[in-house]
C-alpha cells in the first residue's frame, strides 16, 4: 500500500465523515418535521433551519461517492454495484426529501404540504436507517466473488445485526437533528426539543451497547484490532455521555458537537475496522483491499494536488455560510 | 433472460431514461440562472425595482428546477458503479477524477450560494447579493464543463493509456483530458443549448402571462430580456452546433453519416437530404427528398467535396476493429433516430431564431404589437416545450452514434454493464424510476403553471416590505 493509496483511504472517510456529521443533523431536522414540529408555524420555522444549508451539506455525499470513483473504482464499483436495493431505496428516500422542501414552499393545500411533510420526515428517516444498515452490513462481510462482484441475498443485507445498525444511525441522528433544532431556535421548539432528547439519550447508550455486543459476534473487529477498536467503542460512549451531559446541564453546543463526533467516530470505527481492506468478503481470500482497488498513481497524485489545493476555498464560503445564518430563529 | 429482457437492455433503457429526464433540468437551471443573474444585475445597475422582482419571480421556477435537477443528479453519480461496474472497473482512472472535481469545484459553489441567494434578499448589499446568483451560474457552468470533460472522453479518448496487465484504461495526461477538443466543441453547444431552455421558458411563460393581460409590463420586460438572450444563444448553439459537426465527420464519420442518413458516398459535389425513408434492415435510403449542394456546404463549408456513407465507413470500422473486437461487431448505429433527431435539433433551431426575432420586433417599447398579436404569444407559449424536445434529440445523436461501444473504440456496451446485477432488480429499479419521475414532472408542470398562475402580485405589491426572510431582521430574537 503507498502512502497516497493510505491518504486516499483517510480521504474518503473524511468526507464521509463530513457527511454524517452535517447530513446527520438535516436527516434529524427531516424527521423533526412531523414529529418534534407540531404546528404550522414550528414546521416552518424547523425546515428553515437547514434551509440554506441542507443542500449543500448533501453534496458532502455525492463528493465522498465521486472521491471514492476517482480513488478506489473497484471499491466503487463493488459497493454500488453488491448493494443495489438498498442503494435504490436510498436514491428514492433523497429524491424525495430533496424536492419536498422546495415543492412544499409552493403548496396552497393542507393536504398538500402535509405530504410533502411526510416526504421529507421518512425521506430522511429512512435514508439515515439505510445507510446505517448498508455500513454494517458492509463489515459484517459479505458474499463477493474472485471479481470482486458481490451477489448478496435478503438475509445478508436484512439480519439482526444490520437492524441495529440502521436504527443505531437514525437515532444518532435524530438526536443530532433535536440537539441542532436547539441550538437554531428559541421558545417551545427549542425546550420541546430537550425535553425529548433526555430519554431517548438512554434508549441510544442502550442500542449502542447492543450494537458493540453484536460487532464482536458479526465481524472481526475485535479480533484483528481489539486495542483501536475498544478505544474506539469507547470514545462513542464517552462521547454520549457528553451529549447527555450537555442535555441535563443545557448545554447546547456540547450536546451538538459531541452527537456530531459521534457519527464521526462511528465512521472512524468503520474505517478503522475495514483497513486494510475496502470490502470485507465472507471468504476472506475475496476481500477487496486498498492496494489492489486504487487508480494508478498518476491520477491519485493528480487528484490529491487538485483536492487539497480546492477544499480549503471551498471550506472557507461553505463555513462563512453557515456564520451567515447564525441566528436563532422564532416560530 | 427473463420475460425477454437482458440485463443489458434494461440498463441500457436506465441510463436513457434517468439521463433524458435529468438532462430536462440541467439546461433549464443553467440557462434560468443566468437569465435570473442578468435581471438582477440590470436591477443593481439600473435600480429598476421591477427587474429585482423579474429575478424573484423566475427564480421561483429556477429553484423547483434546481432541486429536481440535484435530486435526479445523484442517480447519475451513482448509477455508473450501480449498473455499470464494468465499465467503472475499467474506466475509473479517468473518469472519477472530473466527477470528483465536479463535485469539489461546483457542486458546493452552486448549492452553497443557492442558499445564500435564496435566504438572503434582505441580508446582503444589492451588488452582493447579485454575485450570489453569478457564482451560482457559474458553478452550473463549471459543473457542466466537468462533467462533459468525462463524456468526450467517452467520445473520443484522449491523454490515456491501456494497461495490458490489468486491463485498464489509465491516464497519462490530465491536461489533454481536460483540451479534449470534442470537449471544446461540445460545452459551448451545450451551454448556449441551456441558455436557449431558460430563456425560451421564460419567455414562452410570459407569454401565457401575456395572454391573461395582466402585469403587462412586467411580462413584456421579462419577454424582452428573454428573447435577446434566446436570440444569442440560438445564434451560438446553431454556429457551435456547425463546428460540432464538422468535427465529427473525421472523428466519429458513421455519426456523421446517419445524421445525414447516407447510406453510400455522396460523391461531389453532395447533395443533402431534407428528408428520407430509410431502410435500416438492408443500410439503404428508400426514397429521399434531397438539395443540391447543400451537403458539402454543411460538411466542408464548399461546394464540392465527397462525404463517406455509413457502408464504406462500417467496411472500415470493421478493417480497424476486427482483430480485437471480433467480426460479428455491428458498427451500424440506430440511423432512423439519429436522421430525425438531428432534424428535429436543426428545425428548431431555426425555429428559435425566427420567433426570438419577430418578438423583439413586435414587442418594441413604442408599440403594442405584441399584446394584440395573440396568435403570436400562442406559439410562444408553446415553444416552452420545444426546447426540451432538442436538447433530447441533441444526446440521442451524441449518445446513440457511440454504439457499439461505451467509450469510443476502447470498450463496449456490453462489457461495461454490472455482471452482479439481476434482471429483476433492474426491472424494479427501472419501474421504479420511471414513476417517481412521471410524478415529479406532472408536480414541477403543475406548481410552474401554479406559479405562473398567481403571477408577480405579491411581489409587486409589496414592494416597500422586505419578501419574508426567516432570517431577516426582526424575524428572530437575539440572544
Amino acid at each position: 500500500m503507498s502512502n497516497l493509496q493510505f491518504l486516499w483511504f483517510i480521504l474518503v472517510g473524511v468526507l464521509f465523515s463530513g457527511f454524517f456529521f452535517l447530513e446527520g443533523f438535516d436527516f434529524g431536522v427531516g424527521m423533526s418535521i412531523k414529529s418534534l414540529a407540531q404546528t404550522r408555524d414550528e414546521r416552518d420555522v424547523v425546515i428553515h433551519t437547514i434551509g440554506p444549508h441542507w443542500d449543500a451539506n448533501e453534496v458532502w455525499l455525492i463528493t465522498a461517492g465521486g472521491a471514492m470513483f476517482a480513488s478506489f473504482p473497484m471499491w466503487y464499483a463493488s459497493l454500488f454495484s453488491g448493494f443495489y436495493l438498498i442503494l435504490l431505496l436510498i436514491l428514492v428516500a433523497l429524491i424525495m426529501r430533496g424536492v419536498s422542501f422546495e415543492f412544499r414552499s409552493r403548496m396552497e393545500s393542507e393536504a398538500g404540504r402535509n405530504f410533502w411533510e411526510w416526504a421529507a420526515a421518512i425521506g430522511s428517516g429512512c435514508a439515515a436507517f439505510l445507510f446505517g444498515m448498508m455500513f454494517t452490513a458492509l463489515v459484517k462481510g459479505m458474499p463477493i466473488d474472485a471479481n470482486g462482484d458481490m451477489t448478496a441475498h435478503f438475509t445478508d443485507y436484512v439480519n439482526l445485526f444490520t437492524l441495529v445498525g440502521g436504527v443505531a444511525v437514525t437515532l444518532l441522528c435524530y438526536l443530532h437533528g433535536l440537539n441542532f433544532v436547539r441550538l437554531k431556535t428559541t421558545g417551545t421548539l427549542r425546550e420541546r426539543a430537550l425535553k425529548w432528547a433526555k430519554p431517548l439519550y438512554w434508549v441510544l447508550f442502550a442500542g449502542e451497547v447492543v450494537f458493540a455486543i453484536l460487532l464482536y459476534f458479526n465481524t472481526d473487529f475485535f479480533q484483528k484490532k481489539p486495542v483501536s477498536t475498544l478505544i474506539i467503542v469507547a470514545l462513542l460512549v464517552v462521547l454520549t455521555a457528553l451529549a447527555t451531559y450537555g442535555v441535563y446541564g443545557n448545554h447546547e453546543w456540547l450536546s451538538f458537537i459531541s452527537s456530531g463526533l459521534s457519527l464521526i467516530d462511528v465512521v472512524v470505527l468503520l474505517f478503522n475496522g475495514l483497513f486494510p481492506r475496502v470490502m470485507v468478503a465472507n471468504n476472506p481470500a475475496n476481500s477487496i483491499l486498498i492496494k489492489n482497488a486504487s487508480n494508478s498513481p498518476y491520477t491519485l497524485h493528480l487528484m490529491t494536488v487538485i483536492s487539497l489545493t480546492v477544499l480549503p476555498i471551498m471550506l472557507i464560503y461553505f463555513i462563512w455560510s453557515y456564520w451567515v445564518f447564525y441566528k436563532r430563529l422564532a416560530s | 433472460m427473463y420475460l425477454g429482457l437482458s440485463i443489458l437492455s434494461l440498463a441500457r433503457f436506465q441510463f436513457a431514461m434517468t439521463t433524458v429526464f435529468h438532462f430536462f433540468f440541467v439546461p433549464l437551471s443553467i440557462g434560468l440562472a443566468l437569465l435570473v443573474a442578468i435581471m438582477e444585475t440590470v436591477y443593481v445597475v439600473k435600480k429598476d425595482v421591477m427587474y429585482k422582482h423579474m429575478a424573484q419571480f423566475w427564480g421561483r421556477i429556477f429553484l423547483l428546477s434546481f432541486a429536481v435537477g440535484v435530486v435526479t443528479g445523484i442517480i447519475q453519480e451513482f448509477q455508473f458503479g450501480m449498473n455499470w461496474s464494468d465499465y467503472s472497473r475499467f474506466m475509473g482512472d479517468i473518469f472519477g477524477a472530473p466527477l470528483a472535481i465536479e463535485a469539489l469545484v461546483a457542486f458546493f459553489m452552486e448549492s452553497t450560494f443557492i442558499g445564500l441567494w435564496m435566504f438572503g434578499w434582505d441580508r446582503f448589499s444589492a451588488r452582493l447579493h447579485c454575485a450570489f446568483i453569478w457564482l451560482t451560474s457559474i458553478g452550473t457552468m463549471i459543473s457542466a464543463m466537468w462533467i462533459l470533460a468525462a463524456n468526450s472522453f467517452m467520445q473520443n479518448p484522449v491523454g490515456f493509456i491501456l494497461n495490458a496487465k490489468t486491463g485498464r484504461a489509465e491516464m497519462t495526461d490530465f491536461g489533454a483530458v481536460v483540451s479534449n477538443p470534442q470537449l471544446w466543441y461540445e460545452l459551448p453547444h451545450v451551454l448556449f443549448g441551456a441558455f436557449v431552455t431558460g430563456s425560451f421558458v421564460v419567455a414562452g411563460m410570459a407569454a401565457f402571462g401575456l395572454l391573461k393581460k395582466k402585469n403587462v409590463t412586467f411580462f413584456r420586460k421579462s419577454l424582452k430580456v428573454s428573447l435577446i438572450v434566446g436570440l444569442i444563444a440560438t445564434i451560438g448553439v446553431v454556429g457551435m452546433g456547425d463546428l460540432q459537426t464538422r468535427y465529427l465527420i473525421n472523428e466519429q464519420p458513421m455519426k456523421f453519416a446517419a445524421t445525414e442518413g447516407l447510406y453510400e458516398d455522396s460523391g461531389s459535389p453532395a447533395s443533402w437530404a431534407v428528408i428520407e425513408g430509410i431502410d435500416a434492415k438492408n443500410h439503404k435510403a428508400k426514397w429521399s427528398v434531397e438539395i443540391p449542394y447543400v451537403l458539402d456546404i454543411l460538411s466542408y463549408h464548399k461546394l464540392e467535396g465527397n462525404v463517406k456513407g455509413q457502408n464504406t465507413i462500417n467496411k472500415e470500422l470493421h478493417a480497424k476493429y476486427d482483430k480485437k473486437f471480433g467480426k460479428d461487431m455491428n458498427y451500424y448505429v440506430p440511423a432512423k433516430t439519429l436522421f430525425w433527431s438531428f432534424r428535429v435539433m436543426a428545425f428548431s433551431g431555426g425555429l428559435f431564431a425566427l420567433i426570438a426575432i419577430i418578438g423583439l420586433i413586435f414587442n418594441r417599447a413604442s408599440s403594442t404589437l405584441i399584446e394584440r398579436q395573440r396568435w403570436f404569444l400562442w406559439v410562444l407559449g408553446i415553444c416552452t416545450f420545444l426546447p426540451f424536445v432538442a436538447n433530447t434529440a441533441g444526446w440521442f445523436i451524441t449518445e446513440l452514434g457511440r454504439y457499439p461501444w461505451v467509450v469510443y473504440g476502447l470498450l463496449t456496451i456490453a462489457d461495461a454493464v454490472s455482471p452482479n446485477v439481476s434482471v429483476a432488480s433492474l426491472l424494479t429499479s427501472n419501474i421504479i424510476y420511471f414513476c417517481l419521475f412521471s410524478g415529479l414532472g406532472i408536480v414541477m408542470i403543475v406548481l410552474s403553471k401554479r406559479v405562473l398562475h398567481h403571477g408577480p402580485d405579491d411581489l409587486l405589491n409589496a414592494a416597500d416590505d422586505a419578501p419574508y426572510d426567516p432570517y431577516g431582521k426582526g424575524a428572530f430574537s437575539h440572544e
